[in-house]
C-alpha cells in the first residue's frame, strides 16, 4: 500500500555523492571530475578517499566533457560532476560529438536540476535538460526521485556500458525508497496498484504523487502508481499496461512539459494505447527566484495539483 | 627512424595523390588543409609514432595515440591510416559514400581501425588527448598522445579552456601540433579573427613551444623528435607547423579557395600530373 519506512529526509545529490563513493570502491577506473561544484555536488568523499582519481576541472564544462570522453579511451568510467544547467545546455555540442556519437563511456551527473534549486533564479534553473538529453541516440536518461533511489543509480549507471545522463537536485526532500532499493535501469517501479488512474511521475515529484494518490484512494480513487526513473529507456510497457487498466492518465516531472516524460509518455500511449493525459510540469516557462515550496506551488507541481488532475479526469 | 627523407616524401606524394582522387570522386571534401598536412601525418605515423596498427584497440595501451581534431581534414587522416596498414586501401574509394565507413568526418560510430573519437565540430580534439593522456598517466603508461588542429579551430574557446587545464596538471605527455597556415574559409585569419601572436599566447597558457616548416620532411623529423624528447618534463608541448594549405599541387597553394571545394576532371589531371604514383593509387 501507500506506505512507506521512511529514511531521514535527504537531498539527492548527497545520495549521488554516497553512489559515487560507493562505485569508486567497488571499481578502480571509475574516476570524478567536477567543474569547481565539489561541494555542492556532494563530491568531496571521493575526492578524499581518491585523490588521484578525482580531477578539477574549473570552471570549464566544455573541457570537462572532452577530458571525460578522453579518459574513456584509456578504460576509466568517468563521473562528470556540476549544475545540471552547466551539464547539458552549456556543453551539448560536446556531449553530443564527444560523448554521444562517440559512444563514450561517461556518465554526466547534474545537480540542482529544476526549479527546487529555488532562489538563483531561472539562469540555473534547467527545465530543458531532460528533452535535450532524451534526443541524443544511445543516451540513457535517468531522474531518480529521493536520496536511496540517487544512490542506487549512481551505483548502477557505473556497471553499465554507454553514456549516461543522471538528473537530481538540491533540496532535502522525503527518503522513503528502501535503502537497499534494487535500482533497476529502465525497468519502472510500479509503486501500487489502481484501476481509476494512472498517475506516472518523476524525480522529485514523485513523492507529491504519493501524497495525492493517498488522498485520492481517501475518496474511494484509486491509483495505479508508477515511478519512471529511467526515461530513457523508457519502460513503455509498464505505461501501456497502467493505460489500459484506467484509461487515464497523469503525468508528473519537475521539467518543462515539452520534451520531458509527458512528452515521451504521451508519444507512447499515442502508438500504443490513445487515452486522456493531463501533464503536470512547468508549461513552456522559465522559472524565477523563490523558496523551492513557494515556486513548485506557484508553478502547479505539487500534491495538490496533481490531486486537483484526477478529480477533474474523473 | 624507420624511414628515409626520401622514403617519406614518397609516401606523401602518394598520400597526396589519394588526397585530390578522394575529394574528387565524391565533389566534395577538403583538400586544402588535408595537403598542407600531409607531411606532418605521414612523418607521425611513419616514423615517429610507436604504434602497431595490426594489434589496433579502442584503448590503445602502450601504445602513442593520435586525435584528429580538425576533422575536416579526414581525406589525409584515411589515407595515411590506410597507407600504415590499419584497412585496406581499397576502403579510400568508398570515402563519403552511403554506407561507408569513412565518413565526411571521422567517426568511431562505423568501427573504422585508427579512429578513437568523433570530431567535425571544432574544438574539441585537445580536450580529448587531454583525457587520454591523464588516462595513461593513471595506468602507468609512458606513451605519447598527439593531436592536430588546426589554426582557425583556436578561435573556439575551448581550446583555451584544454590548454590552462593542461599546463595547471602538467599534462607533459600530449603533444599538440597546429597547422598554422593562416587560412580559414572565410579568409586569411589575419582578415576573419587574428590569432596574434600564437607563440607568445600558448606559452603564456603555459606550454613548451615548438615552431618548424610543417612541409619540410626533414625539418618536420628534427622537431618532432626534440618535442619528444621535451615530454615529460611537467610541462605540454605544442608545435606550431608553418604550412602551406593546398601544398604539392600548385594551383591548389596558399588560398583559402580550396578549403572545402573539390577539383574537377581537368583539374584532379594538372593535379595528378604534379603528384607521382610511388606506391600505386586505390
Amino acid at each position: 500500500m501507500l506506505e512507506f519506512e521512511l529514511s531521514p529526509s535527504n537531498d539527492t545529490r548527497s545520495g549521488f555523492g554516497a553512489g559515487l563513493l560507493e562505485a569508486g570502491k567497488k571499481n578502480n577506473e571509475v574516476v570524478a571530475l567536477c567543474a569547481d561544484l565539489t561541494g555542492s555536488l556532494k563530491m568531496d568523499a571521493f575526492q578524499k578517499a581518491f585523490p588521484e582519481r578525482f580531477f578539477q576541472m574549473g570552471i570549464a564544462e566544455a573541457n570537462m566533457m572532452g577530458v571525460a570522453a578522453g579518459l574513456t579511451i584509456g578504460g576509466k568510467i568517468p563521473f562528470t560532476g556540476t549544475f545540471a544547467n552547466f551539464s547539458t545546455g552549456r556543453v551539448y555540442d560536446q556531449i553530443r560529438q564527444s560523448i554521444a556519437y562517440s559512444h563514450k563511456n561517461v556518465k554526466i551527473c547534474a545537480s540542482h536540476a529544476g526549479l527546487t534549486l529555488g532562489e538563483d533564479g531561472a539562469t540555473h534553473q534547467i527545465l530543458e535538460d531532460i528533452g535535450m538529453m532524451s534526443m541524443l541516440p544511445g543516451m540513457t536518461v535517468i531522474n531518480p526521485c529521493d536520496y536511496n533511489q540517487t544512490k542506487a543509480a549512481t551505483m548502477a549507471i557505473a556497471e553499465m556500458e554507454g553514456p549516461v545522463y543522471l538528473r537530481f537536485g538540491r533540496p532535502k526532500v522525503t527518503n522513503f525508497t528502501a535503502p537497499d532499493h534494487q535500482f533497476e535501469i529502465g525497468k519502472a517501479w510500479h509503486i501500487h496498484a489502481g484501476s481509476h488512474v494512472s498517475i506516472i511521475a518523476t524525480g522529485h515529484l514523485v513523492w507529491p504523487a504519493v501524497e495525492a494518490a493517498r488522498q485520492l484512494e481517501a475518496e474511494g480513487i484509486t491509483v495505479d502508481l508508477i515511478n519512471i526513473h529511467t526515461i530513457k529507456p523508457l519502460d513503455e510497457a509498464a505505461i501501456v499496461a497502467s493505460a489500459k487498466k484506467t484509461g487515464k492518465v497523469i503525468t508528473c516531472e519537475e521539467h518543462n512539459i515539452i520534451g520531458g516524460l509527458g512528452s515521451r509518455v504521451a508519444q507512447t500511449l499515442a502508438q500504443h494505447h490513445p487515452c486522456p493525459i493531463h501533464f503536470i510540469g512547468v508549461n513552456d516557462s522559465f522559472g524565477e527566484s523563490g523558496t523551492p515550496d513557494q515556486l513548485m506551488t506557484k508553478y502547479g507541481l505539487d500534491a495538490k495539483s496533481i490531486y486537483q488532475a484526477a478529480k477533474n479526469m474523473m | 627512424m624507420s624511414k628515409s627523407v626520401v622514403e617519406l616524401q614518397q609516401i606523401a606524394s602518394q598520400v597526396r595523390r589519394d588526397i585530390v582522387r578522394m575529394v574528387h570522386a565524391v565533389n566534395s571534401g577538403h583538400p586544402g588543409g588535408s595537403l598542407g598536412c600531409t607531411d606532418f601525418l605521414v612523418a607521425l605515423y611513419f616514423n615517429q609514432m610507436n604504434h602497431n596498427p595490426s594489434q589496433w584497440d579502442m584503448n590503445g595501451k602502450g601504445q602513442d595515440l593520435f586525435f584528429l581534431s580538425n576533422g575536416h581534414i579526414s581525406p589525409v587522416w584515411y589515407s595515411v591510416l590506410a597507407r600504415s596498414g590499419y584497412f585496406p586501401v581499397a576502403e579510400l574509394a568508398t570515402f563519403r559514400k552511403l554506407n561507408t565507413r569513412l565518413q565526411g568526418h571521422p567517426t568511431t560510430h562505423e568501427h573504422l581501425e585508427g579512429i578513437r573519437i568523433a570530431s567535425g565540430s571544432l574544438g574539441q580534439g585537445l580536450s580529448a588527448a587531454i583525457g587520454a593522456a591523464s588516462a595513461k598517466k593513471l595506468n602507468g603508461d609512458n606513451s605519447l598522445v598527439y593531436v592536430l588542429q588546426g589554426d582557425g579551430e583556436l578561435q573556439e574557446g575551448q581550446v583555451w579552456e584544454a590548454a590552462m587545464y593542461a599546463a595547471h596538471n602538467k599534462v607533459d605527455n600530449v603533444i599538440a601540433a597546429v597547422d598554422f597556415n593562416g587560412q580559414q574559409i572565410d579568409g586569411s585569419t589575419e582578415q576573419v579573427l587574428s590569432l596574434g601572436n600564437l607563440q607568445a599566447k600558448w606559452e603564456a597558457f603555459g606550454w613548451k613551444v615548438f615552431n618548424t616548416n610543417g612541409n619540410d620532411m626533414t625539418a618536420l623529423n628534427t622537431t618532432i623528435a626534440e618535442a619528444k624528447a621535451a615530454a615529460g618534463k611537467g610541462q605540454p608541448i605544442v608545435i606550431l607547423l608553418t604550412t602551406s594549405m593546398g601544398k604539392g599541387v600548385d594551383f591548389m597553394e596558399g588560398t583559402h579557395k580550396w578549403h572545402g571545394v573539390a577539383p574537377n576532371d581537368e583539374e584532379l589531371s594538372r593535379a595528378l600530373a604534379q603528384l607521382e604514383e610511388t606506391l600505386g593509387d586505390y
